[in-house]
């Protein structure tokens, strides 16, 4: 091949007390997807941030066409043709499509008083979204698409600019098989292109179905860059972690025991006839594509959304919590997707995190003890395992397996028989999710119930006893550990039911 | 940038601006032979004491990344309310007793509003307490058609000009509000879900929190506080003032924000208020004392309070 589109070479980066990046050479051609993995806290973020100019490296170069440059801010990456997706997605959920995708490009002799060319606009943005094969209806504000469809307005925004160099973050986080299957089919479109890709990905059967090279790292150096065809799983898997990983899916055998949770004929906004039960001991999954009404039915579950009609035993009880309060008195837990933004307040740290839920149990008087307080918090970190210095760091210096313990621990002060986790490992680094995979063992040991709700169908077949595929807001089947395949559950969460829209 | 961490970032915030105000003390010592004298800094105290109490419920509101625009209004209404009442011949306890109720009352039913509509009807804070502050001040001058309420019981104007020992009573009620409020806020539960809910009022509600509740108590809070520093500073100026308190809101947000509160909720201390508030009251004291005209005064007070917050920004980077 040529010279390389991009080369970074030696590239350090020092934040106080840790060296983030250490010597780290990367390369990229045009036309070619380059994966990076690596656990998190590997630096693949960080080298990312460096080559869109949101963090300034400490040492290194950077070259571009084999003539090297300078990056100091987004502004120089951009007009480089570098284009960074991040995980969070950047858009003005107040604008609509087309404003988000020339956002920043509007033209430069506008004045104040210069009304913007408004169909101008909406036509460029039609224009690139064709390039990608969608149809989108610019009009649209940014704040009422689905995670995919933003996705895709963020990859036309890149596109706009002319991109050479797109960066995707953990794209597939939020996305069902068929939206990741469309999204693969817009990445091929834009290697034959000649633009090159940057895939970062926690899910390694990604890596192998679009990367044509992979870099791995491991705590701030690179451990080996080669193409995907001469890697497996297991190497892969070894280079990261740094040493062999026996089983991914450490699944434990359980005798189910009485039963916890009985849904019967639920109905609630989009959810229909939603019938199931679960058993201690049990791990019960849920599959289905995004929008099939997974999470709705954990919120329902959790009191934070109503429900219409149906009944709901728990324990033996009827169980109608109208908020999450009395979900989590009755012995509810929720573990969100989103564990940022619905589980955690980052501004405070381990112990206040832990205790939140159950504060109650540990005031005296008026007051929070808070040596009872701190010692709750140290019995849950050390049981659970939370690598921290101390409970009193804030939550927002952990990674995001120990941020999502974090909110077990929460759970366990409380004492929750059912545990609902939705997308437990949702942007969890290989390590930690076996380690997260490893404490639902030992929740249902406990006796806990609980339900698993994911996109990760692997993890899926690895971990349910019994998983329930859910579609277009109902249950179209559900399916012993036994009987479980990847193409079974696919058959069922594309199972719509025509004959009843029709009538409907 | 980087890894934030709040608790470290808060104690340097509070440090920073403590060293600012302890800078600003050097200067006017220096500056002012009668700056640095017990009764000198005693009367700042007192005529701090009034916004600073007021400014204690204004943290605890942003704190949960509200705003509470209808203190000043509360003040004149509620000095008028208690005045109004204090006029009604009755028997002297009972007089205090139903003067001193009813203000401190159409504090906590101000609050009372304010929350519910925030919460209930999820009308955002500005908005909320902007039209209280119109309606309140409205009320304060249709009930006094726009005169002072003048003729008080005596001895009504002693509250403020008290002294415990040596200590105004408007002083010692201001560090009293202080001592508590920071106890609820370090010590109980309340306080903690004032910060959770400040801070990420979703992950609250999901932890089983009652938001909602906790946003009423806030704002009654405030309302209760403001209530307070109105009756205070009726017994100051001995009487009903309809235009008494305007524009407090601004000097209030001002000291909490200079005092290193987040606007956007989660973060701040009233330690940091406290410290906020006295650094501003310092400053005009000391202007004064120095005979700066008192247009140029708001000048210095605009551009102190664009440094002190500038100089919070840079500690935290």
């Amino acid at each position: 091949m040529a010279s390389p589109l991009l080369a970074m070479t030696g590239i350090v980066k020092e934040y106080p007390g840790v060296r983030a990046l250490d010597r780290v050479d990367f390369d990229l051609y045009a036309g070619e997807v380059h994966c990076l993995v690596g656990e998190n806290g590997a630096g693949k973020s960080t080298l990312m941030k460096i080559l869109g100019g949101a963090v300034q490296m400490d040492g290194g170069t950077i070259a571009i066409d084999g003539r090297q440059t300078v990056i100091n801010s987004p502004v120089d990456a951009q007009r480089l043709g570098i284009g960074v997706i991040y995980q969070d997605f950047r858009l003005v959920d107040e604008l609509n499509v087309a404003e988000n995708i020339v956002l920043g490009q509007e033209p430069a002799g506008y004045g104040f008083l210069t009304a913007l060319d408004r169909k101008a606009e909406h036509r460029r943005a039609r224009e690139v979204l064709a390039l990608l094969g969608e149809s989108l209806d610019t009009r649209v504000s940014a704040g009422f698409l689905s995670a995919a469809k933003r996705q895709i307005v963020e990859i036309a925004k890149a596109l706009s600019r002319n991109v050479r160099i797109l960066v995707m973050d953990e794209p597939s986080a939020s996305l069902s098989d068929h939206e990741l299957n469309n999204l693969f089919a817009i990445i091929r479109r834009l290697k034959s292109e000649g633009v090159g890709v940057i895939y970062i990905s926690h899910r390694l059967e990604e890596i192998f179905s679009i990367g044509d090279r992979v870099t791995i790292l491991r705590d701030g150096s690179r451990v080996e860059t080669g193409a995907v065809q001469g890697m497996d799983r297991r190497t892969l898997i070894r280079l990261m972690v740094g040493r062999e990983l026996e089983q991914e899916f450490p699944k434990e055998d359980c005798t189910p025991g009485r039963e916890i949770l009985r849904v019967e004929n639920l109905k609630a906004g989009m959810l229909k006839d939603i019938s199931f039960s679960l058993r201690e001991g049990e791990i019960f999954g849920i599959a289905g594509l995004v929008g099939a009404g997974r999470s709705e039915l954990a919120h329902v579950l959790f009191g934070a959304r109503s429900r219409d009609s149906g009944s709901v035993q728990l324990n033996g009880e009827d169980f109608d919590p109208q908020s999450p309060g009395e979900a989590i008195e009755a012995g509810c837990g929720l573990l969100s997707e989103d564990r940022n933004r619905y589980g955690l307040i980052l501004q405070m740290n381990i112990r206040e995190n832990v205790t939140l839920s159950n504060l109650r149990e540990l005031v005296r008087g008026l007051v929070v003890d808070r040596r009872s307080e701190r010692t709750v918090a140290e019995r849950f970190a050390g049981q659970l395992k939370i690598k921290a210095p101390s409970v009193e760091v804030s939550v927002e210096t952990l990674s995001g397996g120990n941020r999502q313990k974090v909110i077990l621990a929460r759970w366990l002060f409380t004492r929750s028989k059912l545990l609902i986790f939705d997308e437990p490992t949702a942007g969890i680094d290989v390590g930690a999710k076996r380690e997260i995979y490893l404490l639902m063992n030992d929740l249902v040991r406990r006796g806990i119930g609980v339900i698993m709700i994911s996109s990760d169908l692997s993890e899926l077949l690895g971990m349910c006893d019994r998983i329930a595929v859910m579609c277009n807001g109902r249950i179209t089947g559900i399916l012993q550990r036994q009987e479980a395949t990847q193409e079974a559950i696919l058959s069922l969460a594309t199972q719509f039911a025509e004959a009843e829209d029709y009538a409907g | 940038m980087p890894a934030e961490r709040p608790t470290l970032s808060r104690v340097l915030s509070e440090y920073g601006i403590g060293a600012a105000f302890v800078l600003e003390l050097t200067l006017f010592s220096v500056l002012s032979p009668h700056f640095a004298t017990v009764d000198n800094l005693l009367n700042v105290t007192l005529q701090t004491s009034i916004t600073a109490i007021i400014a204690v419920g204004m943290t605890f509101v942003i704190l949960t990344a509200g705003i509470d625009l209808s203190v000043g209004s509360i003040v004149a209404l509620s000095g008028v309310l208690t005045t109004v009442v204090l006029r009604a011949d009755l028997p002297v306890p009972l007089a205090y007793a139903a003067g001193l109720g009813a203000g401190l009352l159409f504090g906590v039913l101000s609050g009372t509003a304010a929350g519910i509509f925030v919460t209930k009807f999820r009308i955002t804070p500005f908005i909320v307490t902007l039209a209280l502050m119109t309606i309140w001040r409205g009320t304060a001058f249709v009930i006094t058609e726009g005169r002072p309420v003048w003729e008080l019981p005596e001895g009504f104007s002693e509250i403020a000009r008290a002294r415990v020992s040596f200590l105004p009573l408007p002083t010692l009620i201001m560090i009293v509000v202080f001592a508590l409020a920071h106890f609820v806020l370090t010590r109980t539960k309340f306080g903690r879900y004032v910060y959770a809910v400040g801070g990420n009022s979703e992950a609250a509600r999901l932890a089983g929190i009652r938001t909602d509740r906790v946003l009423i108590q806030v704002y009654v809070l405030s309302g209760l506080l403001s209530a307070l520093s109105g009756i205070l500073l009726a017994s100051r100026v001995n009487s009903g003032q309809p235009n008494a308190g305007l524009m407090y809101e601004l000097d209030v947000i001002a000291a909490v924000v200079v005092g290193g509160t987040s606007l956007f909720g989660g973060r701040g201390t009233v330690i940091g208020t406290l410290i906020g508030s006295l650094l501003i009251g310092v400053l005009r004291n000391g202007l004064n004392l120095m005979n700066v005209e008192s247009y140029v005064q708001q000048v210095v007070v605009g551009v102190v309070i664009l440094l002190a917050v500038m100089m919070d920004r840079l500690r935290k980077r």
